[in-house]
């Protein structure tokens, strides 16, 4: 189950605010410090994804370009869902987990 | 449902359109003002806002009163340009008197320092060393605006309206053309000074409309360049920013229209402190706004609201800025421009504290962690 920000209604900056925080709380933030809970150990292997939820083309563009280009190494994907919605999924592979057995 | 990956290609898309955005923003600046507009004025979105409050006699300042076909330019261009894309969407409900209020503010700012972001960037461009203070200054306003968007300020969500909404501005627009072109008798235009300084109208209206429309594709922002610059360290919109600046410099060091210095300068004053402190303003206002005045007029072509509110509290803005003495001449700025300054930016530091507290929380718990 991805994790899911809800941007939806936000203008720029926001949405990336948003995105930047949750990553960095997810420990998959370029700068986080500690790596803590919510592993992945299913099948999928250590990539974890996270949507963001947006409401117009211009806050897709930017969290979009936002994962691409801010050193998380991510897939991004973008689906419209109806008029007023597009998801940016974020897959981001995790990094190797130094320290920890 | 349909879905797309997001390539390399889209991002390359992206930066040739706000290279080619910015460029052709620069090259129109030049042509106005060769056409006619007061010097490294070519645009200034404040300042024809200002114009515009004057020549509808929101102000009785005889020097700055001209209805400029630009503005309405830039919120049609934008609009067709939405339009087209099938971007337009009416929208709106996000804290729209506090855009009012922000607008206003970045408006005494812009009208301070004698231009707005864009303005400040032709400026530097055709050698005027003054915008290095504003544009210090504009960086100045923007990082204290990071901090507070990094707090989680935000001024709340938006949400689809009735059509009506996104037509407002879009409508008046039309009507300031019309009244442009019909010229009554209870319109003013100024005899003497900047305001009577324009390029013919039909050129002005061309180039606002490409700028319109180019801005609306490239989501161009001169305040989201510094912003993005501080915040996720992604240069893509400095990149327009940039391309502003070398196409007006180039062109105007061949034109031999480039001087170097602080004195003398065209429709601007050399008093460094106060504008620094005009353009701090026009950021920290820009940064909690989301967008520079320019910004501001394309995003209510494209059917937002609240940005047609923002646009409005800089109209009234500049109608105060005049009534009061508070805008700065070429002799520099004024003891009540001084004031209204320290005002400006007491009230967004309060508005931009406020909003993190209180619409803050709200959005932290739809960051759903709790997978």
């Amino acid at each position: 189950m991805p994790y899911r920000v809800d941007a939806r209604g936000l203008s720029c900056p926001q949405p990336v605010v948003m995105t930047k925080k949750a990553l960095e709380a997810m420990g998959l933030g370029a700068k986080s410090k500690a790596l803590r809970g919510s592993e992945v150990s299913d099948a999928s292997g250590p990539l974890e994804a996270i949507d963001v939820l947006v409401d117009n083309r211009t806050a897709m563009e930017n969290v979009s370009r936002f994962a691409r280009h801010s050193g998380y190494d991510a897939d991004v994907e973008t689906v419209k869902e109806g008029d007023d919605c597009y998801i940016v999924r974020i897959c981001v592979r995790r990094r190797a987990q130094h320290g920890r057995p | 449902m349909q879905m797309h990956q997001e390539g390399t290609d889209l991002a390359l898309d992206q930066r040739r359109v706000v290279l080619i955005a910015g460029a052709v923003a620069g090259a129109l600046s030049f042509v106005l003002v060769a056409a006619g507009n007061p010097a490294n004025m070519g645009i200034c979105v404040a300042c024809f806002i200002r114009d515009t409050a004057g020549g509808l006699g929101l102000h009785r300042a005889e020097v700055v009163q001209y209805l400029r076909p630009e503005i309405p330019g830039f919120i049609l261009g934008s609009m067709l340009a939405a339009l087209a894309a099938g971007e337009f969407r009416a929208r709106g409900g996000s804290s729209p008197v506090l855009r009012f209020v922000l607008g206003f503010f970045v408006m005494i700012g812009a009208l301070v320092f004698l231009g707005c972001p864009l303005r400040m960037v032709l400026r530097l461009a055709g050698g005027d060393l003054n915008a290095v203070l504003g544009i210090l200054g504009f960086t100045a306003g923007i990082l204290v605006g990071v901090l507070f968007l990094r707090r989680g300020f935000t001024l709340g969500r938006s949400s689809r309206m009735g059509v009506g909404n996104a037509m407002a501005l879009p409508v008046l627009s039309v009507f300031l053309l019309i009244l442009a072109v019909v010229a009554p008798a209870f319109v003013f235009t100024s005899s003497k000074g900047p305001g009577s300084a324009h390029a013919p109208v039909l050129w002005a209206l061309a180039a606002g409309l490409v700028v319109g429309a180019l801005a609306q594709r490239s989501r161009l922002c001169l305040a989201g360049g510094i912003r993005d610059l501080i915040l996720i360290r992604d240069a893509h919109l400095f990149r327009g920013f940039a391309a502003i600046f070398v196409v007006a410099l180039v062109l105007n060091v061949i034109s031999g229209r480039f001087r170097l210095g602080f004195e003398g300068q065209p429709v601007a004053h050399s008093d460094g402190l106060w504008n620094f402190l005009g353009m701090t303003a026009v950021g920290l206002g820009a940064a909690l706004l989301g967008g520079c005045p320019l910004r501001q007029c394309i995003l209510a072509g494209e059917g937002d609201a609240d940005a047609a509110m923002a646009f409005l509290g800089m109209l009234v803005g500049a109608a105060f800025a005049h009534n009061w003495s508070i805008a700065s001449s070429p002799a520099g700025p004024t003891a009540n421009g001084r004031i209204a300054i320290v005002v400006a930016l007491v009230v967004m530091a309060i508005i931009g504290y406020m909003g993190a507290e209180t619409s803050g929380k709200p959005n932290q718990q739809r960051t759903a962690g709790e997978a």
